[in-house]
């Protein structure tokens, strides 16, 4: 990081945690192997193992690294070309994710479809030359940036809620592709709205096999919600905490800290686990949902408590770290439980796997 | 873990049903817990013990905790595992253990202990001083009888100088011994935890009102989602410290990090779990003939005993805050001492 970002990379820039976006650096992580690891080498990869690519990942989220340029494509993108591209997809599109130069946005949520994705409208057609999408994608992150995106369409007029959905590869220059800007409550531009208007995709953009959709979603969703991101998005702010008390901490600080150390620790062995059950081949979907519940209860626990333990006035301008760091943390945070995943969503799920629905 | 190992305590401690008086266990159950040897489960095999792991020897614990067996079990399985430790003679029977500011000296010869767990019922008591000094006493005098809300005995016993205690050694810290104990309170607060939510489910699908299952609301579902992602997190912490204790005789300090945030954690998971289940109950809950206040009072006292989420936070921090250049995360992924 220091090589790549300069030695005074500070916490306020480190606060945007795995949101942060360099390709560049993503490129150079792409270099040192640290992208794409546990992929065949064929397609570029470097034949980690789950475990090992869970060490780096932990590594470049507690140091605030900006990951995000990469972050999609090697977490869930990858996994599904791997698993349901075509040949000429995975030798074509592979190495670039581990090089660290493929972005990937998900076409999952819609106006009328958050939570409720089986709620989505959008549609691909097939024709003689392949699927004709139309339809809005919405909440879209990083889709202008983005080289591709994984779509979830409606291809059949299926009575049953979660049939007749597909998943299709998508290169964001196909022509009939409108990507408008959302900014967000920070004035950051992350979001968009994604419109298709008669967009023609080749028959080879179909992904697994027509009527899967919803199952490869949902199978994606497990790696979307598994990995340390959910309990180490506020971590720069943490550090800042400990930076600012070390020198003269009260009682009610160490007890504070000592006790986000504990819970942490904890999460940090639940996390481990379930990478340790990806690693089996093991589906840790409702290990996942657990901990991603309880780790961003802990990511958005760590502002409050910097407030009630450092008197700052928070401000995304300010020169004091401190302060920036604050309102940076601050207002990402009631992201961290709507992303991947509402919370209620999750819990749904957590209730369903004790036989309560 | 060995599911022979958990299958063999859930049968001895399914059979126990006897209610008893508080304060008091039942001697004829005890007699085949100590049959089966589970006293000894946490000693090596050389020290008189079977070559279990200590995630299997604690299982035995979390199946004790759901079932709400009142038996001083986890005080004398640890007290055998001191007495080993310390080179003492394994005692036989009941053995407890006391924390004590310091032994009892030729200046200050009758020292009270308090709170010390099954002390009326015990042969032995292990004693540990703040200086880390550990010695044995036989049959102490009891000094006054008290209780945790679970019904388990916590005495007040004088302990009285003698020429052997004045040998006593020191061959660990006072904290490590305390980690110790905190350790055996971690895994009956995941048992517990986990037999209550088991409880919890069981009853929101079975009882109905408004024409269905109370488990078919929202509100419901959601509650027990929150307490099931406590029981999962206590689980957790209590399989993170019992793998931990290998660490007990390589490096302290590791294993009083690892313990504390897994008492931290727990601490934390069982005063949420017990409200949630209690809430689901409604008032079948509260009473004495339904079973789960035997789970949730256990989840209340042990919480509190061997440190409770503040104490331990404290000492967290003060670790993490003498680091040279104090780092969240390279305190917590300080790689353990590795153990074979």
């Amino acid at each position: 990081m220091d090589s790549n970002l300069g030695s005074d990379f500070s916490n306020a820039k480190r606060a945007h945690s795995w949101l942060g976006f360099d390709a560049a650096f993503s490129r150079s992580l792409g270099k040192r192997g640290w992208v794409g690891m546990t992929l065949p080498k064929k397609y570029g990869g470097h034949e980690r193992t789950a475990m090992e690519r869970y060490v780096v990942m932990e590594e470049l989220l507690a140091a605030g690294a900006p990951v995000f340029a990469h972050w999609v494509a090697d977490r869930q993108s990858a996994p599904l070309l791997l698993h349901y591209g075509t040949e000429e997809q995975r030798l074509e599109i592979l190495p670039r994710i581990a090089a660290g130069e493929c972005c990937f946005c998900i076409g999952m949520s819609e106006p009328n479809s958050g939570s409720d994705l089986a709620a989505a409208q959008t549609r691909a057609t097939r024709k003689d030359e392949g699927y004709c999408v139309n339809g809005t994608k919405l909440w879209t992150t990083n889709a202008h940036k983005a080289h591709y995106m994984t779509l979830l369409a409606r291809t059949d007029k299926s009575d049953e809620r979660h049939g007749g959905m597909s998943q299709f590869l998508v290169d964001m220059r196909t022509p009939g592709i409108e990507v408008r800007p959302i900014i967000d409550l920070a004035g950051e531009h992350e979001f968009n709205e994604v419109r298709f208007d008669d967009v023609l995709l080749p028959p080879t953009a179909l992904l697994g096999n027509e009527g899967d959709g919803w199952k490869q979603v949902m199978g994606e969703l497990a790696f979307e919600r598994s990995g340390p991101e959910r309990f180490l998005s506020s971590f720069a702010l943490l550090n800042e905490l400990v930076r600012v008390l070390s020198d003269a901490p009260d009682r009610q600080a160490r007890q504070a800290i000592g006790r986000l150390l504990g819970h942490l620790m904890v999460l940090r062995h639940m996390s481990q686990s379930v990478a340790g059950m990806l690693q089996r081949g093991e589906n840790p979907t409702l290990q996942a949902t657990i901990v991603k519940d309880l780790g961003t209860i802990i990511e958005q626990e760590i502002p409050e408590i910097a407030r009630t333990l450092v008197k700052v006035e928070g401000s995304l301008e300010s020169a004091d770290t401190f302060a920036a760091t604050f309102a940076r943390t601050l207002l990402a945070a009631p992201s961290f439980s709507l992303r991947g995943g509402t919370r209620e969503i999750l819990r749904g799920i957590i209730a369903r796997g004790l036989g309560l629905r | 873990m060995s599911s022979m190992i958990l299958d063999t305590a859930e049968k001895i401690f399914t059979r126990n049903a006897n209610v008893l008086s508080p304060g008091t266990f039942d001697v004829v159950h005890w007699t085949e817990v100590e049959a089966s040897g589970f006293t000894l489960a946490l000693l090596a095999e050389e020290a008189g013990g079977f070559g279990l792991s200590a995630g299997d020897a604690t299982s035995i614990l979390r199946v004790s905790a759901k079932h709400a067996s009142r038996l001083p079990l986890a005080e004398t399985m640890l007290a055998n595992w001191l007495l080993a430790d310390s080179g003492l003679p394994i005692a036989n029977g009941v053995t407890t253990i006391a924390l004590v500011d310091a032994l009892p000296s030729e200046n200050c010869r009758s020292v009270v202990a308090t709170r010390v767990p099954w002390a009326r019922a015990s042969g032995a008591v292990v004693v540990v001083a703040l200086d880390g000094r550990i010695g044995s006493f036989d049959s102490p005098r009891i000094v006054a009888h008290g209780m945790n809300f679970a019904g388990e005995a916590r005495d007040d016993i004088e302990l009285v100088w003698s020429e052997e205690i004045s040998k006593a050694k020191a061959p660990r810290r006072f904290e490590t011994y305390l980690a110790l104990c905190a350790l055996l309170r971690v895994i009956g607060l995941a048992g517990s935890a986990e037999a209550a939510l088991k409880l919890s489910v069981e009853y929101a699908n079975d009882r109905v009102q408004f024409g269905r299952p109370i488990g078919r609301n929202q509100v419901i579902q959601h509650q027990l989602a929150i307490m099931a992602s406590h029981v999962a997190a206590s689980t957790a912490a209590a399989d993170m410290a019992a793998t931990a204790f290998p660490l007990v005789l390589t490096d302290e300090d590791r294993f009083k990090t690892i313990v504390a945030s897994a008492k931290i954690r727990a601490g934390e998971a069982a005063g949420i779990c017990a409200s949630i289940a209690h809430q689901v109950h409604g008032a079948i809950g509260i009473t004495e003939e339904y079973r789960l206040h035997n789970l949730t009072k256990q989840l209340w006292s042990w919480r509190d005993e061997y440190g409770n989420e503040a104490f331990w936070s404290e000492v967290l921090a003060d670790q993490m805050l003498s680091m040279k250049t104090p780092s969240p995360w390279q305190f917590l992924s300080r790689e353990a001492v590795h153990v074979d």
